[in-house]
């Protein structure tokens, strides 16, 4: 049916600018989602960078390279760009291309906000690497900004608190319009409950955000008046309190994790079913549990913060409630392996990273669980125990699922097949050494050396040097992937519209290349084109 | 919408967490002063519990501050006072003020100044000391398996005062 | 079919690196034991939980590679129709419900035991400062500071050409260690001058942060004499990574020696501050001063690093006049992170200090900065 309604096209869509201006004024949702794609991807190898320059320096004991100063730097610009240079706007720029496809809408509900929320972007993290070439240097006060120390830093604070505001605004205006596209423009017969899991994901995910980012604003508001204009909300000479701001800066700090992981675990809900040829299991128990993770994110942030001298009581909460996100995030893992099982599946890249998601999240997941025992997390905190778990959720969880979801809907992108042979080297390359790169700093953390520091006692030297060595294969094993997506784009085996033989879903009913116009006449959803069913027999 | 909301609960937060620590004692935060009259507890004369009185003088401040007692062992419900000392050994007029704070936190609840310096400035001109009260009841309520309480003062310059001072003079 | 072959070795190594590593996880480089009651709960704690999430992971990851093994197209396994099934969902939403009540039980206990600081018979207040601690034992009238030792510090430092492997306990040994009595129930007071850093011995099982403005409360309780190493955990700046604690675990006689020998250091030093001091002397102590207190910032050869940490010498000659250099040494400059070292060392090793630095990298001879100098300033 939608082959035919993409030949719609009405007038004001003939008028197309060419050049750099069709990219700097497109409102097409699929243009956009594309430049959030490649800003993501490009951030994805900045941020690689500086991570390869802290496992450079920590590959043997004594300082080689950078001194502190700028090693802190690092870490804190790593982490910085990764989460909201590459996580963040590759998620967004997956519901832009994929959520309009998905529930058989003609573009997002508000095409120039979309514009404008992409094109903050680039100039928010321009202010922020700006930073590295001042003299009092980048932030260095790992990403958290932890007062006091955040603000003994020189004026370069100004930028990065501006530079967050930036990614705060855009990360807010392009939640309104997911969720106001969920809300207002899905094809008649797409109930909520028919919705494709990564929808409903976004959709919890953006209220997320609009929730949590305007307290990250104005805790960092606060950091500047802090040290700018003499106020002392956390300053203790002047009365002010830095535990305040921990409180503050987790209570947007604990959903933003799950900001980073919901729209992950919509995506594998996706792959794994096709691949499986079987729809997937337990659909309403996928969303209810995907809104339970998101309303517990918020009662669980000082879980980050056990160190700070909390009352015996509050801990204990935050210990209980902590241990409770286990149970809907272990449901949702027995749904995909029950999705699994039975299944005719077969192996191709996306399904490969979407079983890596769900082997090495479990792992990151239970060192999570390990974590939130008050006692023991007296001894795990700010060690690298700690920097190991939330690699695993984060580089081989939200990373894998991005990449396995880029796989996925390549075709539908380009209209070429991606290469499969050179997919696959990538995602083993990836996979063996990731876990060469993230697992010894289990030991690491157990065995005593803190997270954060440039150099270390010369017992932490062999776990290190692995760590690093997998750092540098994982790290350069990724231009294979600039590889295939730049091969892709570029020509290859023509893709049909269906793409995967299990595929099921409204994105896959219009032809790959997906045209710049869809859904121009609204399709009809019924049973048969739901890609989740529950009750089926 | 919802975004200025949030916002403005971020700043929403400070009060609240301040409340809230009041109410709990979280991070020792102890109340400013009560008024005497408003203690009508029994003394409880079985009960001794050691009252430790510590102090700490942040870098930037070029004074020394001490407790005149280390110690004090008293009974629940009684009025007691001591003094700490403060001294100003810079060439020049400095203004500081000192953060109380209870240990264990839980005990802070129990602990009741009726006369104390926190948070207000002091001024002391080069070379002066002063001598600076604590009057506190330690409340019978206090749970059983709490047998020392820690007074701690931190005390720093505040720059703002100091530098308003010089340019006075 | 060669490319299913290709897969079942694929997945045979992953399934043994996991393996492999999980069984390293539990029985290698594991959490120390620690020495005293409460860090051997932990480890005990630590080690069921790991026992059971092991076990939980490896359940998981059996169902889901039997699944991928058995349950494969190229073996043409037709797809089963079932989607859902409220039975299981109800197993293993409740399953994992029982489990964590079991992991909380024990963790609430230890938590309890760790949160009661009573029945103390010694105090000590720990004071963290950029980038080193400060110890005082508040019975024993005792106080100190503790950073990073001579000899790490030196081969810390970028192109020292010494080896780390060469230096005893590089980076976790201290000029100063923290001297306690074993079987001795010790209450900590934990705060900062500066920023927040975080005091972690792990044989002592636990880590609390020092921060300013509040003061923080721990307790141990040492069972077997011992020399524990441990680092600030919490990042505090540039040389987060140099600030190590040691706890020197002895019996009570040698404690109570121990004791006596730093009172008559005390004394000694009283006595020092007053008298005179010839350069070599002074020129001695203010090496190792200048080392633990100076070079962080302003390197071990006094050149600074530009623009933040100011040069103290150039050309061989000593930056700035004396009398700002010691007002500055003394109290501080605001802005910056130099603090004022008028309160936080002995009268002697200040004019140490200063004498060094006006010195050591100068062709003439500078000024000489006599201890009772400092001394009559800080009286007013």
């Amino acid at each position: 049916m939608s082959q035919e309604t993409t030949a719609h096209h009405d007038d004001h869509h003939a008028h197309h600018p060419t050049g750099m201006a069709r990219w700097v004024f497109s409102t097409n949702h699929k243009e956009i989602g594309t430049m959030y794609l490649i800003f993501s991807l490009a951030m994805f190898l900045v941020g690689g960078a500086m991570a390869l320059v802290i496992r450079a320096e920590l590959f043997a004991p004594g300082l080689q390279l950078v001194n502190p100063e700028f090693f802190n730097q690092m870490t804190t610009m790593h982490a910085l760009v990764m989460i909201f240079g590459a996580v963040m706007p590759a998620f967004v720029g997956l519901a832009n291309w994929m959520v309009p496809l998905m529930i058989g809408a003609p573009d997002m509900a508000l095409p120039r906000m979309n514009n404008w929320s992409f094109w903050i972007l680039p100039f928010a993290f321009t202010l922020l690497l700006m930073t590295l070439f001042m003299p009092s240097g980048g932030p260095a006060s790992g990403w958290t900004l932890y007062p006091p120390l955040s603000l003994q830093g020189g004026n370069s604070l100004a930028f990065v608190i501006l530079a967050i505001h930036l990614m705060g605004i855009s990360s807010i205006m392009g939640a309104i319009n997911i969720i106001a596209t969920i809300l207002n423009m899905r094809a008649p017969g797409m109930t909520l409950l028919r919705m494709p899991l990564f929808v409903w994901t976004w959709l919890i995910t953006a209220f997320l955000l609009i929730a949590v980012m305007p307290v990250l604003a104005g805790a960092v508001t606060m950091l500047l008046t802090d040290r700018f204009f003499g106020t002392s909300f956390f300053n203790a000479a002047g009365g002010g309190d830095p535990v305040l701001y921990q409180h503050i800066f987790w209570f947007f700090g604990h959903p933003e994790v799950y900001i980073l992981i919901l729209p992950a675990f919509g995506i594998v809900s996706e792959i794994i079913p096709t691949f499986s040829r079987k729809r997937l299991f337990g659909y309403t128990s996928m969303v209810y549990a995907t809104a339970s993770i998101a309303f517990l994110s918020f009662i669980v942030w000082a879980h980050h913060m056990f160190t700070v001298g909390m009352p015996l009581g509050a801990m204990l909460f935050f210990m209980y409630a902590t241990m409770v996100i286990a149970v809907p995030t272990g449901v949702k893992i027995f749904n995909w392996i029950a999705t699994m099982w039975r299944g005719s599946m077969s192996f191709e890249t996306p399904m490969l990273f979407a079983l890596g998601f769900v082997v090495l999240f479990t792992i990151g997941g239970l060192s999570g669980l390990m974590l939130a025992i008050v006692p023991a997390n007296f001894q795990y905190h700010d060690t690298y125990f700690v920097v190991a778990h939330f690699h695993y959720v984060l580089v081989t969880g939200a990373v894998f699922a991005i990449m396995a979801a880029v796989y996925y809907w390549l075709p539908k992108w380009t209209g070429h097949m991606y290469n499969e042979k050179l997919g696959k080297i990538h995602f083993w390359w990836s996979t063996i050494w990731v876990n060469v790169l993230f697992f010894p700093q289990h030991y690491l953390g157990l065995a005593g050396m803190p997270r954060r520091i440039p150099d270390y006692a010369v017992q932490f030297t062999e776990f290190n040097m692995i760590s690093s060595i997998g750092g540098f294969m994982y790290g350069f094993g990724q231009l294979l992937f600039v590889y295939i997506i730049w091969q892709c784009v570029r020509g290859g085996e023509t893709a049909n519209a269906q793409v995967w033989e299990g595929a099921r879903g409204l994105e896959w009913t219009v032809p790959s290349p997906a045209p710049l116009h869809t859904f121009d006449t609204p399709p009809l959803v019924d049973d048969s084109v739901a890609v989740h069913k529950d009750n089926l027999s | 919408m919802l975004a200025m909301a949030m916002f403005g609960f971020g700043y929403l937060l400070v009060p609240l967490y301040e409340k809230f620590c009041e109410i709990t004692g979280i991070g020792g935060r102890t109340g400013g002063a009560m008024v005497e009259a408003e203690l009508s507890s029994e003394i409880d004369h079985d009960r001794t519990v050691r009252v430790q009185f510590v102090s700490t003088v942040n870098s930037a401040l070029p004074w020394r501050f001490e407790p005149t007692e280390r110690f004090m062992d008293v009974h629940p419900g009684k009025l007691y006072e001591t003094k700490y000392i403060a001294y100003n050994r810079a060439d020049h007029a400095v203004v500081a003020q000192a953060v109380p704070s209870v240990s264990p936190g839980r005990a802070a609840l129990f602990f009741n100044k009726t006369e104390c310096f926190c948070f207000t400035e002091q001024l002391l001109s080069p070379g002066e000391s002063r001598d600076m009260p604590v009057r506190f009841v330690v409340d019978p309520n206090l749970p059983d398996r709490v047998d020392l309480v820690t007074l701690s003062y931190i005390i720093y310059k505040n720059d703002e005062a100091t530098a308003v001072l010089a340019a006075v003079n | 079919m060669k490319r299913t072959n290709e897969l079942i070795v694929a997945l045979a190594v992953l399934a043994v690196i996991t393996v492999i590593t999980w069984g390293v996880f539990a029985v290698g480089d594991n959490m120390p034991r620690g020495v005293t009651p409460y860090s051997q709960d932990v480890y005990q704690l630590h080690n069921t939980i790991l026992a059971i999430v092991t076990v939980i992971g490896v359940l998981v990851f059996t169902a889901m590679f039997t699944s991928i093994v058995v349950h494969r197209r190229s073996k043409g396994y037709e797809p089963a129709r079932f989607s859902h099934s409220t039975k299981a969902e109800v197993i293993w939403t409740s399953i994992p419900i029982l489990i964590l009540v079991v992991m909380a039980v024990p963790a609430t206990r230890v938590l309890i035991d760790m949160e009661d600081s009573g029945g103390a018979e010694m105090n000590i207040k720990i004071t963290g400062y950029q980038w080193l601690w400060r110890y005082e034992y508040l019975e024993d009238e005792i106080s100190f500071f503790s950073a990073l030792d001579r000899a790490s510090n030196q081969a810390r430092q970028i192109g020292s050409g010494i080896n780390p492997r060469d230096v005893d306990n590089y980076l976790l040994e201290v000029d100063n260690r923290l001297v306690v009595p074993v079987n001795t129930r010790i209450r900590f007071l934990l705060t900062a001058d500066d920023v927040i850093h975080s005091w972690w011995v792990p044989d002592l099982g636990w880590k609390r942060d020092a921060i300013p403005g509040m003061v923080n409360e721990a307790w141990t309780y040492i069972m077997e004499e011992g020399v524990y190493r441990g680092q600030c955990a919490e990042l505090c700046g540039k040389d987060h990574g140099f600030m190590p604690i040691v706890v020197e675990a002895v019996s009570r006689e040698e404690y109570d020696a121990w004791v006596a020998s730093q009172r008559q250091g005390m004394a000694d030093a009283a006595h020092d501050a007053a008298r005179l001091w010839t350069r070599d002397e002074l020129m001695d102590r203010g090496a190792n001063v200048y080392q633990a207190q100076c070079a962080a910032c302003h390197q071990p050869d006094g050149s600074g690093l530009e623009p933040a940490f100011p040069a103290l010498a150039r050309n061989g000659a000593p930056t700035g006049e004396l009398n700002s250099h010691l007002d500055v040494v003394m109290h501080g400059r605001e802005g910056t992170a130099m603090t004022g070292f008028g309160s936080r060392l002995e009268p002697q090793d200040i004019a140490a200090a200063l004498t060094y630095t006006r010195n050591a990298w100068s062709e003439e001879e500078g000024e000489v900065v006599q201890p009772a100098t400092i001394a009559e300033l800080n009286q007013g």
